[in-house]
């Protein structure tokens, strides 16, 4: 019955909400925003769902000392600190009705002086691994390889004067092969051709996975099997 | 012995020891920083296209601006946010700012603290300019937003009550909007406001990214997005239109024209070490293929 019920659900909405998109007539026009302000509200409560996880996880690494367990008392210690600041409103100019993100509160304080800090280094900390895997990756060891380093040398080169400067002198025939002109030609021709054939094939994917779930041959969002 | 000797430099240059990398760019981030190094990038059609639409739309045009980002990459969105607002308000449109991450509404309530009220201080909130705040749902949030508006934002993000703001009285659906602007950092963001607003709503969309997503956003243009801004250059091309047709803005409108000067050197410095890295590399095969 566990499993039944959702399979049948999930059956007749896909239905519906395929109707719903080809039939644009009562009683099915305007299901489809019905349905997203359901999947709206389903969010909101997702971010109880999400907490409550963290902490599982995070409580269980803690309890049974596992690997790395001490940077789980940081998060969990991050987590209650965060939720306290904006939930008790510490520190914010005019008590319970005033803002929780207002200058002078706790959680403005901590969301400037450390989260913000925090999450700019770590994405800081790219432009070193870009540069030493570069350095390592883009070497011209088969035909693709040269291919790839060669469009990543035009691409890094293109903001550079370096990039302007190397091949502004081409005559006119020859201007395509203008370090900018290359870098637009590559983002918008190749680039571009690559993209579209990933997103088609993403999207055959996504019906077919719907069509699997919907017949429920992909019941895997169901949990472990046997358990129903 | 001489033969041996060059192997070993060879060698050591094709493998040098990742912290040097390290701190070379350290060194060529830090120092155009100190020196203020700044390099003019001159606009491309991509970002030209998006700068056209906002100068071509008549005053008063509604304008939804949504950050879909967080801090980590605010040195790549955040220049995107003022340049695209202070165009926007210079020419005399509204605009509505919302957002589809929880971090959003720090990164507009930047914007607001930096651009709108210290170079905009005549614009009056609830007639020029709105902050809507974040909503969650995703995608979903879009879909709802497209076929009313009012459902999920009944009030600002102070919780005051929209209907008693004038720019919100003519707001029903997404579809009033004269143009959407995602500016993100990956999902949902700028495609999910092409795939679930622009197209089925048929509304003018367009948007900026970081420099690793720009990419992906490129078989959308131009029929399904009007133009968008690729990480910080995107931004400077901007800035750089900006600055072209209102020179005014010349020294408050820089801030991705100077932040691109670490950039370019990075630039330089990465494509030294391929170059690099490629010759160790050929000579070594060269001296294999000898010694076979």
């Amino acid at each position: 019955m566990k499993r039944t019920v959702p399979l049948i659900i999930t059956f007749f909405v896909g239905i519906i909400l395929i109707i719903a998109m080809f039939v644009p007539h009562d009683p099915f026009y305007g299901l489809d925003s019905k349905f997203s302000i359901f999947y709206d509200v389903i969010a909101v409560f997702a971010f109880i769902l999400g907490g409550g996880n963290l902490l599982k996880v995070h409580f269980y690494k803690i309890q049974n000392r596992r690997r790395d367990w001490k940077y789980s008392i940081v998060t969990v210690s991050g987590f209650f600190l965060m939720l306290g600041a904006g939930l008790l409103k510490i520190g914010v100019p005019g008590g319970w009705s005033g803002d929780y993100q207002a200058d002078g509160s706790l959680f403005k304080y901590l969301y400037d002086a450390a989260f913000q800090p925090l999450q700019a280094t770590m994405f800081s900390l790219l432009a070193f691994f870009v540069a030493s895997a570069s350095y390592r990756a883009f070497r011209a060891k088969t035909r693709e390889a040269t291919i790839l380093l060669v469009a990543a040398f035009v691409i890094l080169l293109r903001p550079t004067p370096l990039g302007y400067y190397l091949t502004f002198w081409l005559p006119k025939p020859l201007q395509f092969l203008h370090i900018p002109n290359l870098s637009t030609w590559i983002m918008s021709v190749p680039n571009m051709a690559g993209q579209r054939a990933i997103m088609i094939g993403i999207a055959l994917g996504i019906v077919s996975t719907s069509l699997r779930l919907m017949l429920g041959i992909e019941r895997s969002y169901l949990g472990t099997e046997g358990k129903g | 012995m001489a033969d041996r000797q060059e192997v070993t430099i060879i060698e050591r240059l094709g493998t040098v020891d990742r912290r040097y990398v390290f701190l070379l760019i350290a060194v060529a981030v830090i120092i155009p920083l100190i020196v203020h190094y700044t390099t003019a990038i001159p606009t491309s059609a991509i970002v030209q296209s998006l700068f056209d639409k906002i100068e071509s739309m008549p005053p008063g045009s509604k304008i939804l601006i949504s950050f879909d980002y967080g801090p980590s990459t605010e040195p790549e969105n955040q220049p995107m946010a003022n340049a695209v607002t202070r165009h926007a308000l210079e020419k005399g449109h509204r605009i509505y700012l919302v957002a589809l991450w929880a971090t959003g509404p720090r990164q507009s309530q930047k914007l607001i603290d930096d651009v709108i009220k210290v170079e905009f201080p005549d614009k009056v909130y609830g007639v020029d300019w709105i902050h809507l705040g974040y909503k969650a749902g995703n995608q979903g949030l879009i879909n709802t937003l497209l076929s009313d508006f009012r459902t999920m934002y009944t009030t600002d993000i102070s919780g005051n009550a929209i209907d008693g703001l004038p720019m919100m009285k003519d707001i029903h659906t997404l579809r009033d909007f004269d143009l959407i602007i995602g500016l993100g950092s990956g999902f949902p963001g700028t495609k999910e406001w092409i795939q679930f607003a622009g197209d089925p709503g048929d509304i003018p969309v367009g948007g900026g990214t970081t420099a690793v997503m720009a990419p992906l956003l490129y078989p959308y243009y131009p029929k399904q997005m009007v133009g968008f801004m690729g990480g910080l250059q995107g931004a400077a091309e901007y800035e750089y239109a900006l600055v072209k047709i209102y020179p005014k803005y010349a020294m408050r409108s820089r801030i991705a024209s100077t932040t691109m000067g670490p950039q370019v050197t990075a630039h330089l410095v990465i494509v030294g070490f391929i170059i690099l890295g490629n010759i160790t590399f050929l000579i070594e095969k060269r001296r294999k293929r000898k010694y076979r």
